[in-house]
This record gives C-alpha cells, structure tokens and sequence, in this order.
C-alpha cells in the first residue's frame, strides 16, 4: 500500500432538505484520504451516513459543500462532458442487493457489457463477448451464463455479475456499499476472497461500507467510523480495534459478539453517551497518534494524548 | 434437568408444481427447561421449517409433515388438532421473527396487541392486562410504557419494534420461545441489548429457547447447544463449547473458517465452494458431498448416520468412521481450536448410533 493519495474528501457534507423548514445533515463535513491500492472501510450504524458518503463521492448526489479529489482533480467542479466521463468510468460502485441493482430485463452480457459500450471499450461485437466471458470467469462465473437473466443466479452470483460490470470499464476505484450484506456467510467468504484478489491483480483502491464488524476488520487496511453524518475515528484497522479511543467507536465495538464462546462469557459491553464529551467549543478531527485521528475538542485531544499516545 | 421438547425424525415436505421440495429430512434433537438451542446453517437449509413445523405453523397445503413426532412436554404435537394448538400458541410456545411487522399489526395500537393474548390465554380483564402491559413494556425497556402503550407499531423504531414483539412473545410466560433471526436486521448495539434482554428474562422465567441465527457470533453469545443443519438435516449437534472448539463435521469446519477472526490477518477466508443442493433432487449420499474436499467415496454413495463423539456432541460424517483415514480441519479452525479444546473430548472417531 503507497501513502499516495487517490482520493482525497474535504468537508464534504451531503444536507437533505426533507420539508420546508427540515434538513437532515446526512453528511456534514467528512476529512478523509484513501491511498492508493489500499481497501478503506467506512463503518457505523443504520443512518449514520455511510450510503450518502459513498453516492456523494461518485457523484450520484451533488454535494451541499467541500470538495472530492481524484488524482489530483476536483470531480465536482468538473463540468465538462468528457472529463465526467472519464471520472465515470475510473469509479465504479458496487451495491448491497444484487438483484436490486441488475436490471432484470437484460442478458448478463448486456449487464455487463453496458459500461463498455458506454465509452466505447469494444470495437465490434466479436471483442465485446470475448471481454464479458472474460470477465465472467474472473469472478467466476462461466461463459455459458452470459446469455442468462438475473434471476437463474442465487444471491452471491448476482453479486459477482455485479462485480464484473463494475469491472468492465478497467475502474482504478470501486465503491462497495454493503456488498456482503445481503449474503450467507460461506457466500460471504466467497465473494470477500474474490474482492481481495481482485485488488492484488488490478491493484484496485476500495471503499468499503459496511456495518459487519469483523469482516470490515479483516478487508480494510484503514478504517473510518461514522457517527451521525460525521466521522468521529479514523486509524489503521488493527490500532482501531486494539486502541479504540473515541467512546463511541468503544461502545460499538465492545458490543460485537464474536464467534468464540470463551470471549463472549467474559465480555463486557459499555454503552455511549454523546452528552459526556466536553463542550467547550467545537470538536475537530485530530491526530492522537500517529495515523490515528478522532473527534475531539483541544481538552479532549490532550486527555486522549495522554491515554492513548504511548500505549502499545 | 427435564425434558421440555423432543423432535424424533421429522420430515416436512411441500408439494409444488416441480415436484416434492423435501424441506426437512429426518430431524431429531431435545431441549431442556431454561436452555437455548441455537440453529444455524446456510438460507435454505430448513432452520425456519423446523421451527414452523414445531408451532404447527407449515402452510398445508402445499406443506405437510410426513413423518415423525413433536413432544412438548410428553404431548405429541404432530397429532393436535388446530383448536388445541391455538391454546398451546402464545401461552405455552411463542415466536419471534426477524421482521417484526410480520408479528405486529400496523393499524392496532401497541398496548392493545400486547393485551389480546393476555385476555384470550390469561383469562385477565382489561384492567389487569392494562397493569402487566405496561409491567412488560417496562421489562423489555421501552421508556415512558404508559404514553407508548397508545402509539402504532410505525410510532418505534425498529430496535424498539423488537422489543414490542419481545414483549407479546413474552406476555403468557411460555415455557418454549423460538426466535427465528430476531436481531438479523438491527445494529449491533441495538442487537446487544435484545439479546442482554432476552437472556435476562430467560433466566427469570426459566423459559427454554431455540434461538435461529447464521450469525456465529450471536451463537457463540447466547447458546448452551448448538445444531448445525444442512440441506434439511442436522449434521453436528452438541455443547456450544463441542461446536466451535471442537468441530467435527467439514461443513461446521466450513462455516466456522468462513467467519474472520479479530486476528486473523491475511490468509485467505476458508470459503465453502458452490451453493446448496437443490431439495427438490437432494443428491445421492452425503449431501454435503460435491461441496466437500474431505469427501471420500463412500459419501458419494450412502448417507453417513449419525455418529456419537461424546455424550454431548454427534455428527453425521463418514469421516468418524473407525475405518475413515485421519482428516485435519483446515489451518484456521484449527488455531482457533487450539488451547480451548479442553472443554471437549477430542478423540478422532466416534461410535456409530
Ligand atoms: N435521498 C434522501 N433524502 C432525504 N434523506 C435521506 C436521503 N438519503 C438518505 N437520507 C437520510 O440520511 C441519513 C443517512 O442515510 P444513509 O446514508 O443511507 O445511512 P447509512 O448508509 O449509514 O445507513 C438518514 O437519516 C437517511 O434517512
Ligand atoms: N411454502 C413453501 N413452499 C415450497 N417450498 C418451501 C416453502 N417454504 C419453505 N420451502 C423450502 O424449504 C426449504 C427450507 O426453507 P427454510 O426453512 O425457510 O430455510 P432457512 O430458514 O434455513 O433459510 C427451502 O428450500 C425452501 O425453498
Ligand atoms: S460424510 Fe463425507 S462428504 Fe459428508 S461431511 Fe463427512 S466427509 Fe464430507
Ligand atoms: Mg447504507
Ligand atoms: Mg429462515
């Protein structure tokens, strides 16, 4: 994993305006880089914003303020045709219900094939098949299941139909909102393993939104935890776990059962209450140790500091 | 302890255009007061089924149990008729689904529901069940149970949806509670305290529990039991500890690896390859089979019995066979199993029964 950074979030906010005098801030003021090839997992619970983040990010919301750098350029000042598309087609999203998110009326081929022929990958018909059974069996599928309907698969073949199309425009950056979710555990596996080497052999950079625990651990290199609409830690992912130092990334993680019955005789749940932090003034993201940043006022920051900033 | 269910050999079956779709095929397994039985295993593999079959809640047609028998409490469910079975429903059995507007009713007021089963099973006035709703409300830790008494089920949350349908399941005291994936859809801090809850009252009313999840680690955290079913039957069974420190079915193997651990690190997840047989045709043999890289010959033609690893714990797996070559569980289950084995015996073959 380099300390390039591909995508660069700052200040993002995302405000729904739901009635005349009502908005819910859904995102409000994201800070955040994911490098390049690394697997970024964004986390938090039900409404905590993670979804918006990752449609603001590509550009299916327009954002109420700040700015996403992709290499280097503003994709949201962009204004011309064809650098939209060129964006369009280096990020790619990936959805929690497979079915949901493939058109039930088209082949497999021409679900997958759709992005190609959007920005003209294929040269004449011959290429695009070669390209789509190429892609099938890369996520392992065969070719004799291009010429099927969504509905002939179970859950986790569709999401691997929905991964080769996301594939098929030769992205560098996928977005994966809860793409696991929907399946079985041993599926689970299966579709997880496929990502990761996947991001091996195209060095793929991800998002990956989720709310499973463990699993989000074990794909991301770096992981961000959302608390209405705002990110509260941000740390590699096994310092995240083994020093959590925001109270409420404690509260959640200190409430996942794990699959170890000795573990969950012994373990003990704390829960979070927003109203202990100080309010001195307004808290900001900062850097408690080294690649670990949370949400604090300055009081906060020199506490956690001395917490948490010479622990091992 | 006593004996408060005993499931000997049930099959249920439903008849559909395609042909028979043999949904559960021969489960036998007991439960005793105040203990929880966790079902787990791959969608469709027959956990809701069973648990329907016992409520005598299969549609029929097209479903129908061809076989076997239900005892609660020495009673043989199979043989009720729908009347006897509406009086053991609610009071004596109750069901909790993972979707709780499947139990709730949207245009009928929260307290009123909790109350129906109150006057109908109890035999209360509305006064009395008035009192124990809003005693219940308040066990389930609904705040404020006297103004929420009056709200409609889309007045809550979800979390605290659950816990309106927790406290209907709950309303009668029922000796058996059968909890088909109730926190499936919740948070995990939401999905804690249902289940700090539901074992908090268990212990109180010493109420036995049969508890659907594929989440391990919700099996890890409330189960005494484990059963780990397959393709309509139950392949291993045994002591929460058996199940996950000492397993000994390559299917438990496969579900147990397919989960990470906080520390594992890089290897690869052992995913279990393909999907599920289809019920209609189940294969010839061990239905796990085509699915498994242990498989020995002998699974391809003749389905393996159950085989006894210790008082506790049973598995059906050719590979317990005194005659069967000594298989290793993958690398990762094995960590896992390494310094907790103790619990367990951990003999490499069993007694066939
Ligand atoms: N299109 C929309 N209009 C209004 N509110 C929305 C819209 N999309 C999401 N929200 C609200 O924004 C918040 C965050 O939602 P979401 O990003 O879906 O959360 P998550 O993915 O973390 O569950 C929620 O309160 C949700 O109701
Ligand atoms: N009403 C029905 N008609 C036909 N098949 C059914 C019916 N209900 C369940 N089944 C079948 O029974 C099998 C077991 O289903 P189920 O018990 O719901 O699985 P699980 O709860 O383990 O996911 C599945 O193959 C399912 O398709
Ligand atoms: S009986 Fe055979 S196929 Fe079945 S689980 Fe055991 S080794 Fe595998
Ligand atoms: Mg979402
Ligand atoms: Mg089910």
């Amino acid at each position: 994993m380099s300390q390039e950074k591909l995508v660069e979030i700052k200040n993002l906010k995302q405000h729904f305006k739901t009635g005349r005098h009502s908005v819910v801030k859904a995102v409000d003021g994201l800070n955040f880089d994911i490098f390049k090839g690394e697997t970024f997992g964004l986390v938090g619970e039900s409404g905590c914003g993670k979804s918006t983040t990752g449609r603001t990010i590509i550009r299916l919301y327009d954002a109420t303020d700040g700015e996403v750098i992709f290499n280097g350029e503003n994709v949201h000042g962009k204004k011309n045709r064809e650098d939209l598309k060129k964006f369009n087609r280096e990020m790619q999203m990936i959805f929690q219900d497979p079915y949901a998110s493939l058109n039930p009326r088209m082949k497999v081929e021409d679900i997958i094939a759709e992005g190609m022929d959007i920005h003209g990958l294929a040269n004449n018909d011959k290429e695009r098949k070669a390209k789509v059974h190429e892609l099938l069996e890369t996520v392992g599928l065969n070719k004799e299941h291009a010429n099927r309907y969504p509905h002939e698969f179970s859950g986790g073949q569709r999401q691997r139909i929905g991964i080769a199309r996301a594939l098929a425009v030769d992205p560098s950056f996928i977005i994966a909102d809860e793409p696991i979710s929907a399946l079985d555990v041993s599926i689970q596996a299966q579709v997880v393993n496929l990502l990761k080497k996947l991001q091996h052999e195209k060095g793929l950079t991800y998002l990956f939104i989720a709310h499973d625990l463990s699993m989000v651990k074990y794909i991301s290199d770096r992981i961000g935890v959302m608390y209405f609409g705002k990110l509260v830690e941000v740390a590699d992912a096994d310092d995240l776990y083994n020093h959590p130092i925001h109270p409420y990334t404690q509260s959640l993680l200190s409430a996942i059962p794990l699959p170890d019955p000795d573990y969950e005789r012994s373990r003990e749940r704390f829960t979070y209450n927003p109203n202990n932090h100080d309010t001195s003034e307004e808290p900001e993201f900062r850097e408690v140790r080294p690649g670990h940043w949370v949400l604090c006022t300055s009081k906060e920051f020199d506490f956690y500091k001395k917490e948490h900033a010479t622990t091992k | 302890m006593e004996k408060l269910l005993e499931v000997n050999n049930m099959h249920v079956s439903f008849d559909t255009y395609g042909g028979e779709v043999k949904a559960v095929r021969g489960v036998t397994f007991d439960l005793k007061k105040g203990e929880t039985l966790a079902i787990v295993g791959e969608s469709g593999s027959g956990k809701s089924v069973t648990t329907k079959a016992l409520m005598q809640l299969i549609p029929k047609p097209p479903g129908r149990i061809k076989e076997g028998e239900i005892l609660f409490e020495g009673r043989d469910l199979t043989k009720m008729s729908e009347k006897q079975m509406q009086k053991i429903r609610g009071k004596e059995m109750a069901m909790i689904f993972q979707d709780p507007m499947t139990s709730l009713n949207p245009t009928m007021k929260v307290g009123n529901q909790i109350m129906e089963g109150l006057i109908k099973h109890q035999k209360m006035d509305r006064a009395q069940a008035r009192k124990r709703v809003v005693e219940l409300l308040e066990l389930v830790g609904i705040p404020d149970p006297e103004s929420r008494l009056k709200q409609y089920p889309h007045q809550f949350s979800g979390g605290m949806r659950q816990r309106v349908v927790v406290a209907i399941a709950l309303a009668c005291n029922p000796k058996l509670l059968i909890a088909d994936e109730p926190t499936t859809a919740l948070d995990v801090t939401i999905q804690a305290q249902i289940l700090e809850l539901m074992k908090d009252i268990q212990k109180k009313t010493d109420s036995a529990t049969i508890f659907i999840t594929h989440d391990l680690g919700v099996v890890a955290n409330v189960a005494d039991r484990v059963a780990v079913m397959y393709a309509g039957k139950i392949v291993e069974i045994g002591t929460v500890d058996d199940i996950f420190y000492n397993p000994k079915h390559p299917y438990t193997w496969g579900l147990l690896g397919s989960m990470p651990s906080l520390d594992s690190a890089d290897e690869e997840l052992y995913a279990i390859p393909g999907s599920p047989p289809d019920l209609l045709d189940p294969p010839k043999g061990d239905a796990f089979a085509p699915r498994n890289e242990y498989a020995m010959q002998i699974d391809l033609e003749q389905e393996p019995p159950m085989f006894k690893v210790s008082e506790t714990h049973y598995a059906a797996t050719w590979l317990l066979h005194e005659n069967a070559p000594n298989m290793e569980p993958p690398a990762s289950i094995k960590k896992r199993m390494e310094g907790m084995a103790k619990s367990s015996s951990s003999s490499e073959k069993g007694d066939r029964i």
